[in-house]
C-alpha cells in the first residue's frame, strides 16, 4: 500500500475518468458537460505521464502535451459553438438542443 | 522517504478525485469552474511528484490560466435568469449514483485482481532515477527531433481552431 506503483496512478485516472463521464450523462448544462470532458482529458493524462515517469520514455509527456494542446483547441471551438447556439436561442440545456432532430 | 511519496499521493488523488465529484454535482455554474481550477492546479501537483515538470507548468498555463477562464467567460456571457436550467440535475440523480456504484465495483475489482499478479518489475526500480538536463531539456530535445512533425501538424491545428472560434463566435454582419 505504501509503495506507489504505475498501478495506483492508473486507478486514480479510472477514476477520475468515470467521474467525467458521469457527469457527461448525468448534466444537463452543456457547460458542465465540456467541463466533465476537460476532467476525461485530465484522467488520460495522469495515466500517460505516470507510465512515462514509471518506464523513463518521455513520448508519455509528450503525448500529455499533445493532449492539452488539443484540448486547448477543442475547448475553444465548443464555446464559440455554444455561444454561437445561445444567440439562436437562449438556453444551455441540452435537452432543449434538438433544432435539428426531427 | 516512500512515506513522504505515499502520503502526497493518496492526499493529492483523495482531493483530485473529491473536487472531480463536486465539479459534476454542484448547482451552481461558476462554483463547478471554481472547482475546475483547484482540480487542474492539484493534477500539476501530481505531475511534479511523478518528477514531470513541464508537463506541470504547462498544465497551469494552458489549462487553468487559458481553458478555464474561457469557460469563466462564456459561463458570465450565458448567465441565465431563470433558474430552472439546473432543475434537471435531480431528475437523473438516480442514474448518477447507480453508474458510480457500478464504477465503484469496477475499481475495486481491478485493484483485486492487481493485487494478485506478480508486480512489474520495471516499475519499482526505474522510478528514482534522475533524468540528467532537467525535464525541459530533455523535453525539447524529443519534441524538436523526434517528434518535430506531431509538433508542426499542432501548431497548424491551434491556427486552424482559433480562426474556427472566431468565425463562429463573430455577429453576423
Amino acid at each position: 500500500m505504501l509503495d506507489i506503483t504505475p498501478l495506483h496512478y492508473s486507478l486514480l485516472s479510472a477514476a477520475l475518468f468515470m467521474i467525467g463521464v458521469i457527469g457527461v450523462l448525468v448534466r444537463r448544462n452543456i457547460i458542465v458537460i465540456f467541463m466533465s470532458i476537460e476532467l476525461i482529458l485530465n484522467a488520460v493524462n495522469i495515466n500517460l505521464v505516470a507510465y512515462s515517469s514509471a518506464l523513463q520514455n518521455l513520448g508519455g509527456q509528450v503525448f500529455a502535451v499533445f493532449v492539452i494542446a488539443v484540448a486547448a483547441a477543442e475547448a475553444a471551438v465548443g464555446l464559440g459553438i455554444i455561444l454561437a447556439f445561445y444567440r439562436n436561442k437562449e438556453t444551455v440545456n441540452i435537452d432543449e438542443m434538438s433544432v435539428m432532430k426531427w | 522517504m516512500m512515506m513522504g511519496e505515499a502520503i502526497a499521493f493518496y492526499t493529492l488523488a483523495t482531493l483530485i478525485l473529491g473536487f472531480g465529484i463536486l465539479v459534476i454535482s454542484v448547482r451552481n455554474t461558476v462554483h463547478s469552474v471554481v472547482f475546475l481550477i483547484i482540480n487542474f492546479l492539484l493534477v500539476a501537483a501530481l505531475y511534479v511528484t511523478l518528477a514531470a515538470e513541464f508537463v506541470a507548468v504547462i498544465q497551469i498555463l494552458v489549462y487553468a490560466g487559458g481553458i478555464v477562464v474561457l469557460y469563466l467567460f462564456v459561463v458570465m456571457l450565458v448567465r441565465l435568469k431563470r433558474p430552472e436550467m439546473h432543475a434537471d440535475t435531480r431528475r437523473l440523480g438516480v442514474m448518477g449514483l447507480l453508474l458510480a456504484g457500478v464504477v465503484l465495483l469496477e475499481l475495486v475489482g481491478i485493484a483485486v485482481y492487481s493485487a494478485s499478479q506478480p508486480a512489474l518489475p520495471a516499475a519499482g526500480a526505474a522510478r528514482g532515477l534522475p533524468i540528467e538536463g532537467g525535464n525541459t531539456e530533455n523535453l525539447g530535445w524529443v519534441l524538436y527531433t523526434d517528434y518535430l512533425i506531431p509538433f508542426e501538424v499542432a501548431s497548424v491545428l491551434l491556427l486552424v481552431a482559433m480562426i474556427g472560434a472566431i468565425v463562429l463566435a463573430r455577429r453576423q454582419a
